[in-house]
């Protein structure tokens, strides 16, 4: 098996016992990137010659019998939206096209720091606005299961990276399932932390008070090595939690409580529900006591959730003026306004879309009607989870209520486009962690099962996931 | 026909004591650097930045609270208020608001000021400053290009609105008096600073239409600007022409206030709370912390100087109204302690040498130290004093040494030691000035007979002739001993 295949933890050992160069690793990868690419278009930008570098150092590091980090020469993509010193960082908008982050995101100085090597960025949603990853400016991500069909978004390029081989693992950002969706569309483990358990500093902000980042993987088990890398607050983000660092493992536990939210079933596509109800009876078999739960205010979650993120994004994206970074445009023979006008008219649909919906809602006598509602509808979902946890350990359901649809098909269709989010949006508006595991297949098609469990519960859900995971068996990387 | 005057004001005053800006760690000290080269990801709103609120900030915010008699609200959020300026590195601003059961750090004060007024405060809040745009010209109007220098973006400001609640120019500038010493007492501002204190002002007359005069760049112009509104208004009403709420700006250069060119009261600024602060909790063990950190206020300190020093109210007011006085007063005592003689120094004759500066540079309007350009220090005033109490020198001598030491800085009792020695002392010469003074004010001479005062004129006559140079004191007793005589 060609060493481009292993799981995270599995080239951590090699390269540490010396089985394998880092740089072999990577050359490898490289390869095989070269190779799948033009198919899948993952990635936005490459980092060859400094990954290769990096992993010389690493090997040197190595023989010369230092420290080399937790992480060791793992290969990882990150999303675009997530700065990288030196590195082009585009959200994919032309807002930024040629946007060099000055700074590290503190997720990326971790990262680097633990050992890990930053190969690429990977392609999204223009600011992370989609669940498709159709609205790039670089293009659609494909689904590596079949390209014809979207990756899922808007971390879509660092999903299909991941279930491709391009790279071990990977960073995406949820902000209202943005990691979890393409997770689940590409058969691939993708984590949405709880609000304030990892830095944003340095994550370009879509919708400050929801979103995450999260670590996407072949595994659980390379889920939460990344996760234990990341997680633990950062004095540049005053939302992180101020407590010890946590740290998760793999355990099996039995006679976990899960609840299956009968609203997400209800609501999925026929070849999805039967799926997720045989992953219940799965961990039934398993020794976990699944019962179906209700969450009857669910029917708001997507109307809160595009009203909040949709304001935030709106207030966000107002730097992208083109005066301090940007694009090329003389402004010769503006006044200070039309430029703004002429530059921000750049942005894409979806963005432009968000821009306008959420200008509005913040608008006088708007702001009550819409913004405050949205805000008691998260109060209320908040209660109503918090009231569930109190009988069931983990709640779980489809992550995704459809199977990857056609390129295109939902594209000019912007409300339908936002209901493929109805399950994942409840962990954002709530900030409970959720988790994505790859459940099995329906035409041929991957489905995830979505995990999600109360505030900082992250270990409990993980054993759900890990228990799940060892049962089931599902494929996780496709032929290509 | 009489008018009634209502003025509002909304006060900036940038936290200078705080040293760092308010969401970020570049300095909150701008001035004098290279443009854009005091800034920061953060400041400069770089994306994937979050603010991070600077903590000393709040404390100072606090204490202003605290000093206007406003209430403190629990918890405190922060509000994005939205909207799109090139001085604005992010397109919207930091900044405090009241609504939705959030309030800003305080709320409903009042203060007293002049002589038993007082004013009604509305809010005090914390936000940040923006940039500086720079135009080339120097004016908005003739300008090709302007440019944004972003060195001042971020600098904390507290914001002190008021109710309308002054009726003329003069309640203005007592009120701003007041302010100024405040903040300057509280040590959180450094208002000599050019720009460090800002003021709008909003102004109707007989329950008419409220203008709002923006861009008054210093407190000294505020008067100006509303002296000019007023009386446009009021030209404006006896035409019988209605006048219109509006926004006018201050025209430094003509001294004038002018139609704005944007409809700033038709701004939406999309106000909602900042997601990446949380809210700031403040609690009863935070405002008893800030009670107790509380420099001495102003009020307080002319209690103290009257009851502790015996001085007059005037002169303890004068005394409080500049910080720099005060403590220039205080540290004059630390040497010499003679608190009512030194007083009466500062306040009538060093007052009166600080007052002809000012006006000398009048023309430059900026606000030095009380002391720039003069060289004198608390030692000075100190040893004059003394030389006055222990009857070195006479009054008339001691202002004359002030006169020149201001200038040289050279020590009063040295100066005092060498006019003695030049000073005639020699009896026969004086005797001889006395004598033709005598000859030349015969009349003088009979009415000083009848009235002793008139002595003091011939004594001014001897010194006259003798240049000044006459031992006073020496000259006087000759003139009262020949008045006898003869």
């Amino acid at each position: 098996m060609p060493i481009y295949t292993l799981e995270a933890g599995q080239v951590v050992q090699g390269i540490k016992s010396k089985e394998f160069s880092a740089e072999e690793y990577i050359s490898q990868l490289f390869e095989r990137i070269e190779k799948v690419e033009p198919k899948v278009n993952a990635f936005v930008t490459l980092n060859k010659e400094e990954g290769l570098d990096r992993a010389r150092r690493l090997d040197k590091k190595i023989r010369d019998g230092e420290q080399s980090g937790p992480l060791a020469g793992v290969a990882l993509s990150i999303k675009d939206n997530i700065c990288t010193k030196g590195m082009k960082t585009t959200c994919s908008s032309k807002m930024l096209e040629s946007y060099i982050p000055a700074y590290d995101a503190t997720v990326i100085k971790r990262l680097m720091a633990a050992g890990a090597i930053i190969i690429g960025k990977a392609n999204l949603d223009e600011f992370a606005m989609g669940s498709t990853t159709e609205f790039s400016r670089h293009g659609p991500t494909r689904n590596p299961w079949d390209i014809s069909r979207v990756s899922g978004g808007s971390s879509g390029g660092s999903a299909a990276s991941v279930a491709a081989l391009e790279c071990a693992s990977s960073l995406g950002s949820d902000t209202g399932g943005s990691v979890r969706c393409p997770a689940s569309f590409c058969s691939v483990v993708g984590l949405k932390p709880t609000y304030g358990l990892v830095s944003r500093f340095g994550l370009v902000s879509y919708a400050n008070s929801l979103e995450q980042i999260g670590p996407v993987g072949r595994t659980v088990s390379d889920v939460v090595s990344i996760l234990n890398v990341i997680a633990g607050f950062d004095e540049n983000d005053h939302t992180t939690t101020n407590s010890s660092k946590p740290t998760y493992s793999l355990q099996e536990r039995k006679g976990l409580r899960v609840g299956l939210i009968k609203e997400f079933t209800e609501g999925a596509d026929p070849g999805v529900s039967k799926m997720i109800y045989k992953a219940a009876e799965t961990l039934e078999n398993q020794g976990c006591k699944c019962e179906e739960v209700s969450l009857p205010s669910v029917q708001y979650a997507l109307a809160s959730y595009y009203t909040i993120a949709t304001a935030e994004a709106s207030s966000n994206l107002a730097r992208y003026d083109n005066i301090r970074y940007g694009f090329d445009m003389n402004p010769e023979g503006y006044e200070w306004n039309s430029y703004f006008a002429r530059a921000r008219s750049n942005f894409g649909d979806e963005a432009k879309r968000r821009i306008i919906v959420g200008s509005y809602v913040l608008s006088s006598g708007y702001y009550g009607k819409y913004y405050l509602k949205a805000h008691q509808v998260r109060s209320l979902l908040k209660r109503e989870m918090e009231t569930l946890f109190k009988k069931y350990d983990v709640l779980i359901g489809p992550t995704m209520p459809i199977l990857p649809f056609k390129i295109g098909e939902r594209i000019d269709d912007p409300l339908k486009m936002y209901l493929v989010d109805i399950d994942t949006v409840v962990a954002n508006l709530t900030g409970m962690p959720a988790i994505s595991v790859p459940a099995g297949f329906a035409d041929g098609l991957p489905v995830g099962l979505q995990i999600m469990a109360d505030q900082f519960a992250e270990q409990t859900m993980l054993d759900v996931a890990y228990l799940f995971e060892q049962a089931a068996k599902v494929q996780r990387s496709p032929e290509l | 026909m009489a008018t009634t005057t209502k003025i509002g004001l909304e006060i900036h005053c940038q936290l200078t004591g705080a040293k760092s800006k308010l969401f970020c760690r570049c300095s909150s000290d701008y001035r004098g650097k290279a443009p854009n080269a005091n800034i920061c990801p953060i400041c400069a709103g770089l994306p994937g930045t979050l603010p991070l609120l600077n903590q000393k900030t709040v404390e100072f915010a606090a204490m202003i609270t605290l000093a206007l008699g406003c209430k403190f609200p629990d918890e405190i959020a922060f509000y994005r208020k939205n909207y799109f300026y090139p001085d604005l590195p992010k397109n919207f601003q930091l900044t405090q608001y009241n609504a939705y059961g959030i309030t800003s750090i305080g709320v409903d004060g009042r203060l007293e000021y002049g002589n038993g007024k007082d004013a009604r405060i509305r809010r005090v809040q914390l936000e940040e400053d923006p940039g500086r745009l720079v135009y080339a010209s120097g004016s908005m109007d003739t300008s090709v290009y302007v440019l944004i220098d972003y060195n001042r973006a971020g600098v904390p400001l507290v914001e002190i609105v008021t109710e309308p609640d002054f009726a003329d120019t003069k309640d203005v500038r007592m009120f701003l008096d007041k302010i100024t010493s405040i903040i300057e007492h509280l040590g959180v501002c450094d208002t000599k600073l050019e720009g460090s204190v800002r003021c709008d002002a909003n102004v109707s007359i007989d329950g008419g239409n409220k203008v709002e005069i923006k861009n008054i760049s210093s407190f000294a112009d505020v008067e100006k600007a509303l002296r000019y509104e007023i009386t446009r208004q009021r030209t404006m009403t006896s035409r019988e022409i209605q006048v219109r709420s509006e926004t006018r700006h201050w025209d430094d250069a003509r001294k004038v206030t002018k139609e704005s060119r944007t409809k700033e009261e038709e701004q939406d600024y999309r106000y909602f709370p900042e997601p990446d602060i949380p809210l700031v909790m403040l609690g009863s063990e935070f405002v008893s912390f800030i009670k107790q950190s509380m420099p001495e206020l102003p009020d307080t300190r002319k209690e103290r100087f009257m009851s502790k020093y015996g001085l007059s109210a005037h002169i303890a007011q004068v005394l409080i109204g500049n910080k720099e006085l005060a403590d220039f007063f205080e540290s004059t005592l630390m040497i010499y302690l003679s608190p009512k003689e030194i007083a009466n120094w500062i306040v009538t004759d060093l007052m009166s040498f600080i007052d002809e500066r000012q006006k000398e540079e009048e023309e430059e309007e900026e606000e030095h130290s009380l002391f720039a350009g003069l060289k004198v220090g608390p030692e000075h005033i100190a040893d004059l004093a003394r030389l006055v109490d222990q009857d070195m020198i006479n009054r008339a001598t001691a202002k004359q040494i002030l006169g020149q030491i201001i200038r040289t800085g050279e020590m009063p009792s040295a100066l005092a030691k060498r006019m003695h020695a030049s000073r005639i002392d020699d009896v026969s010469v004086l005797a001889q000035a006395v004598q033709s003074v005598f000859q030349m004010e015969q009349a003088a001479v009979q009415d000083a007979r009848r009235n002793a005062n008139v002595a003091n004129f011939l004594l001014g006559k001897v010194m006259k002739i003798t240049k000044g140079k006459a031992d006073p004191k020496v000259a006087l007793e000759m003139i009262q001993k020949k008045l006898k005589e003869d």
